[in-house]
C-alpha cells in the first residue's frame, strides 16, 4: 500500500508541530476561539456536545494492521476505549482532552495516519469502493486514482478556503459501492468499446438538505486528461459557485441552478487553460503511486478446510452466506466483518476488536484492512481455507455477526449523543430496531433491507438513499422522526419518498416493525427485495401499514 | 404584550476538558446544573452573558439555554440540555459516570 515519502513526512510533521503550538497559544489565552476554531476544524478537531472529537482520516478506507493497532492505541490511552467509523471511512474519538490531541496526532504520523483535510471547506478525506483490489468486478483498482487527488489536493492552495466543502468519491467497480452519485464529484473507472481503461466523471450529487443525484458530465476521459479535468471542474464551481447562502453553496445546487450543459462548457473552456499546465508529472506520480498498490502475491492451497466448515457448522454457513463476497481470486474471499452486533452502537469498534482485527490481518489478509462508508471493517484477501479459523476468532470478540446487509447492518451517524448539530439521536433507535429483529429472528427471513439514520438534515447517516431512512428531528421541542422509502445508494441511485408525517421517539420502532410487516405480506417471493416490492407497488401498502388511522378516516 | 421571558441558565464547554460548564451566580463554571444562576430577566441575561464571555480564555462557546426552576435547583427545559447535563444514551459516559464516581 501507499508508504508516504520524505516530503509527506515532514510536511506531516510541521503541521503537527504548528498545531502544537497553536495550542499552546489557545491555552495560555494568546489566541481567542475565534482564532484558533479555523486552525483546530483544519487540524479534525471538533467541539461536540460533551467533548472534544478528533476526526481522523482513514484515505480511501485503507489502513494495515500497524495503523489499526495504532487506532487501538489512540483510542485506550486517551478516549475511553473504542473509536467510531464513520459513512465518510473516518473514525471518531469523542473524548479527547484538547492537551492530549497533539500528542495523538503525532502518534498518528508514526503510522502516516492524519486528520487534515477532515473539516473546513476544502476537499475532503476522498473515499473509494471498500472493495478495492479485491473485488471480482473491477476494472482495476481505484485506489491509485484517489491517492493521485489526495495528493494533489492536500493543501492545493486554490482550493484550501472554497465556498463549501467537496467530496471526492472513486470506484471501479460493475457495482457502485461508494454511493458515487451523492459525491460532488466521482470518478468511475469503465472500459470503453476498445478495452481501453478510462474514466467517467459525475458531479453535483449530494445528500443533506436539497438531496439531489449526481450525474454524468463526461462519458470517458484518458487517464491523462483526468486531474487537470477534475482540477477543471472544481475551480469552475469554486467560482461561480454561490457564496452568499450557505445552504446554496454546493455544486450540486451550481448544477441544478445553472444546468449540467453550462457547466460542461465552462469545465471545457477552463481544461483548455489548465491541461498544458499538466506536463506530465502527474502521470509519472500516478505509475509510482500504482506500484505500491500493486496486489499481494495470492497464495494457492486446497480450499476444502472451508468447504468442510460450511456443511458441517450452520453458524459459519449463516456468517459466511451474508458477510463473504466475491474475490477476484476464485480460492480466496472478501470478509466483511459487521461491527453491528445487535444493540451495539453502529460502527464502533473497542481497542481489544481492533486489535483483534489487525491482527486477522495480519496473519491471514495480507496484512490489508479497509473501512467500508457502510461503517463496516473488511478483510479484502482471504484465502478460503482460512475461514473458519477467522470466523471463529471473531466469534471470541463479538465480531462475528452474520448481518451484512440486514435489517440489522444499520448506518447511523452519531446524533444527538455527540453531535453539536444534531436535532435527534438516531443511535438509540439503530439499536433498538436491531435488537428488535434479533428478537423476532426475522432478518435472515426479510433478506436484503438497508436502514439508515441521520440525526439531523445534513445527512451523514444517508438517510435519503436507504430503502427505509430515518430522519430525527426536533418538533416542538421532542424528538420526531421522519421516515422515507425507496431510497437506494447503487448505480440505480434514489432519494426516498417521505411517508407522511413522522413518528415520536417511542412510536419509531414499532412503524419500522408495520413497514417490514407489510412488506412480507406483499412480496411476491422470498426473492423479491424490500426495494423491489416498493417499486411494484409503490407507497400506498406501507402508508395504509403505517397510518391506519388515516385510512379509517378517508373510508 | 411582550412574550414572557423564558428564565435562563449560561451554559458553555471548558477548553481543556471539552466537557460541559454552567455559570453560577458568584461569576464561576459548575459542571453542576443545578449549581448555575437562573437568570429570569432579559436584561440581566444578556449582562450575565457578557460576564461569562470575560472568561473565554477558559471556557468555549458560552450562550444562554433555556431552564426552569425545580427542587434542586434549575432543570433543563429541552432534551437536548438534558442530553447535555448526562451524557450520551449508548454508553455511560459524560456526566452521568462523572457523578455516580463522586
Ligand atoms: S447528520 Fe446531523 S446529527 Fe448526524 S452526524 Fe451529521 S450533522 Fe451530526
Amino acid at each position: 500500500m501507499y508508504k508516504y515519502n520524505e516530503f509527506d513526512d515532514a510536511f506531516l510533521a510541521e503541521r503537527n508541530a504548528q498545531f502544537r503550538a497553536q495550542v499552546e497559544r489557545r491555552i495560555d489565552g494568546s489566541l481567542t476561539e475565534d482564532e484558533f476554531k479555523p486552525l483546530r476544524l483544519m487540524n479534525g478537531l471538533y467541539l461536540q456536545l460533551h467533548a472534544y472529537m478528533l476526526r481522523v482520516a482513514i484515505p480511501y478506507g485503507t489502513l494495515n494492521s500497524a495503523q489499526m493497532r495504532q487506532l487501538a492505541l489512540l483510542a485506550e490511552k486517551w478516549d475511553k476505549g473504542y473509536g467510531h467509523f464513520t459513512t465518510r471511512q473516518n473514525i471518531q474519538y469523542n473524548w479527547p482532552k484538547l492537551r492530549d490531541v497533539p500528542d495523538m496526532l503525532d502518534a498518528l504520523a508514526e503510522v502516516n495516519l492524519h486528520a487534515i483535510q477532515t473539516s473546513g471547506n476544502t476537499i475532503r478525506n476522498v473515499t473509494a469502493d471498500h472493495f478495492a483490489g479485491a473485488a471480482a468486478d473491477e476494472v482495476e483498482d481505484p485506489r491509485p486514482i484517489a491517492e493521485l487527488i489526495r495528493q494533489w489536493s492536500t493543501d492545493h492552495p486554490e482550493f484550501q478556503f472554497m465556498g463549501r466543502k467537496f467530496k471526492i468519491a472513486v470506484s471501479a467497480g460493475e457495482k457502485d459501492r461508494a454511493v458515487l452519485k451523492a459525491h460532488d464529484l466521482a470518478v468511475r473507472t469503465v472500459r470503453n468499446d476498445a478495452g481501453e481503461v478510462g474514466y467517467q466523471i459525475l458531479i453535483g450529487g449530494g445528500l443533506g438538505r436539497t438531496p439531489m443525484i449526481g450525474k454524468v458530465l463526461n462519458d470517458f476521459l484518458p487517464r491523462a486528461d483526468l486531474l487537470p479535468y477534475i482540477e477543471s471542474v472544481v475551480s469552475v464551481w469554486n467560482q461561480i459557485g454561490r457564496r452568499d447562502n450557505k445552504y446554496k453553496a454546493r455544486i450540486k445546487i451550481t448544477v441544478h441552478e445553472m444546468g449540467l450543459d453550462t457547466i460542461r462548457e465552462l469545465v471545457d473552456a477552463r481544461f483548455a487553460k489548465v491541461r498544458p499546465t499538466f506536463g506530465g508529472a502527474d502521470l509519472q506520480l500516478f505509475d509510482e503511486i500504482t506500484e505500491h498498490f500493486a496486489a499481494p502475491t495470492f497464495r494457492s492451497a486446497s480450499t476444502d478446510a472451508y468447504s468442510w466448515a460450511y456443511d458441517a457448522d450452520p453458524v459459519f454457513r449463516s456468517w459466511a452466506d451474508t458477510n463473504l463476497s466475491a474475490h477476484k481470486d476464485a480460492d480466496h474471499a472478501i470478509v466483511t466483518i459487521s461491527i453491528k452486533a445487535h444493540g451495539q452502537t453502529p460502527g464502533d469498534a473497542s481497542a481489544e476488536q481492533m486489535r483483534v482485527m489487525a491482527d486477522l490481518a495480519e496473519q491471514f489478509g495480507y496484512d490489508e484492512l479497509r473501512i467500508s462508508h457502510e461503517q463496516n471493517v473488511i478483510l479484502p484477501h482471504v484465502h478460503k481455507s482460512d475461514l473458519p479459523a477467522i470466523h471463529a476468532k471473531l466469534k471470541e470478540h463479538g465480531l462475528a455477526t452474520a448481518n451484512v446487509g440486514l435489517i440489522s447492518d444499520i448506518i447511523a451517524c452519531p446524533g444527538m449523543d455527540y453531535c453539536a448539530l444534531a436535532t435527534a439521536r438516531s443511535i438509540p433507535v439503530a439499536q433498538q430496531i436491531a435488537t428488535r429483529f434479533d428478537e423476532m429472528k426475522l432478518e435472515h427471513d426479510i433478506g436484503h433491507l438497508q436502514i439508515k439514520i441521520s440525526g439531523c438534515i445534513n445527512a451523514c447517516g444517508h438517510h435519503h438513499v436507504g430503502h427505509i431512512g430515518i430522519l430525527g428531528l426536533d418538533r416542538a421541542g421532542v424528538e420526531n422522526y421522519q421516515i422515507t422509502l425507496g431510497g437506494d445508494a447503487t448505480w440505480d441511485a434514489a432519494i426516498g419518498t417521505r411517508t407522511g408525517p413522522g413518528f415520536a421517539y417511542d412510536e419509531i420502532v414499532p412503524a419500522v416493525e408495520r413497514i417490514v410487516e407489510a412488506y412480507l405480506a406483499i412480496r411476491e417471493d422470498q426473492d423479491e427485495t424490500f426495494l423491489q416490492t416498493y417499486r411494484r407497488v409503490g407507497m400506498e401498502p406501507f402508508k395504509a401499514a403505517l397510518y391506519p388511522d388515516a385510512v379509517k378516516k378517508v373510508a | 404584550m411582550a412574550r414572557a421571558f423564558t428564565p435562563k441558565v449560561i451554559t458553555a464547554n471548558d477548553l481543556l476538558e471539552g466537557d460541559v460548564i454552567y455559570f453560577t451566580a458568584e461569576d464561576s463554571w459548575t459542571r453542576d446544573l443545578r449549581e448555575a444562576e437562573l437568570i429570569t430577566d432579559e436584561a440581566h441575561a444578556q449582562l450575565r452573558l457578557l460576564d461569562a464571555e470575560k472568561q473565554n480564555i477558559k471556557i468555549v462557546g458560552a450562550y444562554l439555554a433555556d431552564a426552569k426552576a425545580g427542587a434542586e435547583g434549575p432543570e433543563p427545559t429541552h432534551f437536548r440540555e438534558e442530553f447535555r447535563r448526562t451524557g450520551p444514551s449508548n454508553y455511560f459516559h459524560g456526566k452521568q459516570e462523572a457523578q455516580a464516581n463522586v
